[in-house]
């Protein structure tokens, strides 16, 4: 079958300081993978360069995507065209958007979405019942809507915006940067709950984690070890484990 | 993240190959016009009076103004730079030849016609923009006012102000000037002394104004000043919306607009006065475009009276205006809603004034500056607590945003308090729209013009929704071409 997504060799660089240093992953339709590592391993740029951040440069090596069946480049598409793609990117840090309500925000981005995938696009009464659905996996209730796009939003309902932005914009693979962090036990296991009600056989996960701890509610099918800006070791759910007993010194030696 | 890939991130992608619209307003009515000669003197001041067959008072007064002008320097403290103006080298008289007899609308120049039409003003009987009267005034005079029988049945005065001091003398010379003296300021006497029109309006005792009303300014002659002169008057617990447009053609030159607009509200009274000012700006190389030297003040007169001044500022190479509160009437509120965008090489100074008088008087300032290419937009604001101004309560908010690494952002407020039991609230931010905030936006599927239009719209909401519906469907439009035009 084919990849989803497979990235070879890949070398980025932000303010000219070379982070990712020759990484390979390959990930399927259909699977769940997780991505560990020591702080400054190049985690955050890894979800960042495969968003399309600007700020950071690919000066080696390929990442594909496959659209219809064609592996297609995405170094070569702006982040707007790699979303419109099935690309989504959950926040680590969740940016304020200040003055724009959170429903018209969901609703354009959908909108744009549809449009470029040749779907309908949904007006504001049809779009408010689809996102009620949406809202409803995610705890959510409707007060969000009009608030601002993340302004004034505890941490925690923050990173459940970003699940629901998913849950509305249903990509074909989800990075999850960190989405875990910060977040109390009970904010936990609703964000994992919305992850796996999202998880199907056409679209892939990867989550970007420090803590075993998520992976108790969401269950990888690959565990990754991301180090010195490459993928040092691969294994099964039971690799986090061993890796939260024993930490990543053993690894790297 | 650097400010220099944000830069680049909004100039190397997709606005650049949007569609120059241009200025769409900046076409030239060929019409036969009756010119005064060019330059300033009493004649010219005789022959502006005469014109408009003004009563002996009216001439006086205009030429103690121009007296009193002479003897005045042009300021220079704002933050901006033109050359020096000559103003004997303006026409200060510019009308469309007509017949001796005050025409009907419909009997209007279909010029004219063609002219506000293309505007998206329709005048005649038939298009009428209904729920709102409006005074067209095209360069040097009032063309027409629509709705008027409407507006009389309930007492509404609503008439250029040439025809107001013909018809309503007493009330010109009770209220012309009380707010802005001739000697308020060198624009001010200038415009005293050779104002050619503009809107007069009066709400009469407890009448609520049913309709919108609203003055379109369009300047079409060249090497033409336009001195507008309005004032509205609104009497004890009445209302009034009232909304102002102008826009102007393209020219390689400078024009001069210098504007005066008065508004009194007695007791319980309210005044809503928005503004969408698009005047052309000049080509990208800072060539032509409007001087816009403005003095609007309202007087809240009354206990409990209200005025909110709310401004689109969106068009002119230069714009220094100060729409401004004068808070004498116990619990009188005064507000000031502002949206200014610069782009290119266009330059405002801009902001307000709240003079707090009476007791347990508020005033609320939200200001929004958003400058593009290499232009220059400062907000100056002054808010003043007199001794006399106790439990006087004031709240600023000046947010300027920056686009691009070449525009220029200023805040000067002054703030002078009196009164011990005053209570401000001041609060100022500067920020480009950055490049994490384009990045999520993007990233959400948004291309980078709708991500900077839903930027600054949500930047702006506050003020624009101040504004009454139509007024702000088509700020909106105003500003996201402007955008278009010159984010890239």
């Amino acid at each position: 079958m084919m990849n989803l997504l497979e990235i070879k060799n890949l070398h980025a660089s932000v303010d000219g300081k070379p982070v990712l240093k020759g990484l390979n992953l390959s990930v399927a339709p259909g699977t769940v993978h997780a991505i560990m590592g020591p702080n400054g391993a190049g985690k955050s740029t890894l979800s960042k360069v495969i968003a399309g951040h600007p700020a950071y440069e690919v000066t080696e090596g390929s990442m594909e995507f496959e659209v219809n069946f064609k592996m297609k480049d995405l170094l070569s598409l702006e982040p707007d065209e790699r979303a419109r793609d099935g690309v989504f990117m959950a926040f680590q840090y969740p940016v304020e958007v200040p003055g724009v309500s959170n429903e018209t925000f969901l609703r354009t981005a959908f909108n744009s979405i549809s449009k470029a995938q040749g779907a309908e696009e949904m007006n504001e009464e049809q779009f408010r019942k689809f996102l009620q659905k949406k809202m409803d996996l995610v705890s959510m209730d409707s007060r969000f809507l009009d608030r601002a796009v993340n302004t004034g939003f505890s941490g925690g309902e923050k990173k459940r915006n970003e699940i629901l932005q998913m849950a509305v914009l249903s990509p074909r693979l989800a990075i999850l940067d960190e989405t875990d962090s910060g977040l109390d036990i009970d904010a936990l296991r609703i964000v994992a709950d919305g992850v796996n009600k999202l998880k199907s056989p056409e679209n892939a996960v990867v989550l970007i984690t420090h803590y075993q701890r998520l992976l108790d509610y969401i269950v990888p099918d690959y565990v990754h070890v991301l180090a010195n800006g490459r993928i040092i070791e691969t294994g099964d759910k039971s690799l986090a484990l061993k890796l939260e007993e024993k930490g990543y010194d053993w690894l790297l030696q | 993240m650097s400010d220099k890939g944000q830069t680049q991130g909004l100039t190397t992608e997709g606005l650049t190959t949007k569609i120059d619209q241009g200025y769409k307003y900046g076409f030239v009515t060929e019409i036969e016009t009756e010119q005064a000669p060019r330059g300033l003197n009493e004649d010219i001041i005789r022959l502006i009076s005469s014109k408009k067959n003004e009563p002996e008072w009216m001439l006086e007064y205009r030429l103690k103004a121009y007296r009193h002008w002479l003897t005045m320097e042009e300021p220079t403290w704002a933050n901006v730079s033109y050359p020096k103006i000559d103003f004997n080298d303006i026409v200060y008289y510019s009308a469309p030849k007509k017949k001796a007899e005050k025409q009907s609308l419909d009997e209007i120049d279909p010029e004219l016609l063609k002219t506000f039409e293309r505007l998206g003003i329709p005048l005649g009987e038939q298009k009428r923009i209904s729920g709102v009267a409006m005074d067209v005034v095209f360069d040097s005079v009032s063309i027409g006012t629509t709705h008027q029988k409407d507006l009389e049945k309930v007492g509404v005065i609503f008439c250029s102000i040439s025809e107001a001091v013909h018809n309503h003398p007493e009330l010109v010379k009770k209220y012309l000037s009380s707010v802005v003296p001739i000697s308020d300021n060198y624009y001010a006497a200038l415009n005293a002394a050779v104002f050619t029109d503009g809107s007069f309006v009066y709400i009469p005792k407890g009448v609520r104004c049913p309709i919108d009303l609203s003055t379109y300014f369009r300047i079409n002659a060249s090497e033409t000043g336009q001195f507008e002169r309005t004032l509205i008057v609104a009497d004890e617990g009445s209302f009034v919306n009232y909304l102002e447009g102008c826009t102007a053609p393209q020219r390689d030159e400078n024009q001069l607009h210098a504007a005066v607009v008065e508004l009194i509200a007695l007791d319980d009274a309210e005044i809503k006065y928005s503004t969408v000012q698009n005047w052309y700006t000049g080509d990208k190389e800072g060539r032509g475009g409007i001087y816009n030297f403005v003095t609007k003040r309202g007087t809240c007169k009354g206990a409990r009276s209200k005025i909110s001044w709310t401004q689109v500022e969106s068009g002119s190479a230069i714009t220094w205006k100060y729409p401004s509160c004068i808070l004498l009437g116990e619990g009188s509120q005064g507000a000031f809603y502002s949206v200014a965008l610069t782009h290119d090489k266009m330059q405002a100074d801009t902001g307000t004034k709240m003079i707090h008088i009476g007791k347990n008087t508020r005033s609320t300032i939200i200001s929004k500056g958003i400058s593009t290419g290499q232009s220059r937009n400062t907000y100056r604001g002054q808010v003043k607590i007199m001794p006399s101004a106790s439990g006087a309560r004031n709240y600023s908010q000046c947010d300027s945003m920056l686009v691009g690494d070449k525009s220029n952002a200023t805040t000067v407020p002054y703030i002078e308090v009196k009164n011990e039991t005053a209570v401000l609230e001041h609060e100022a931010t500067t920020s480009r729209i950055s490049e994490d905030q384009l990045f999520y936006l993007k990233s959400r599927g948004l291309d980078t013009e709708s991500s900077i239009s839903m930027l600054v719209n949500g930047f702006c909401k506050d003020v624009f929704k101040q504004l009454p519906l139509e007024f702000s469907v088509e700020a909106v439009k105003l500003i996201e071409m402007k955008l278009e035009n010159s984010v890239g």
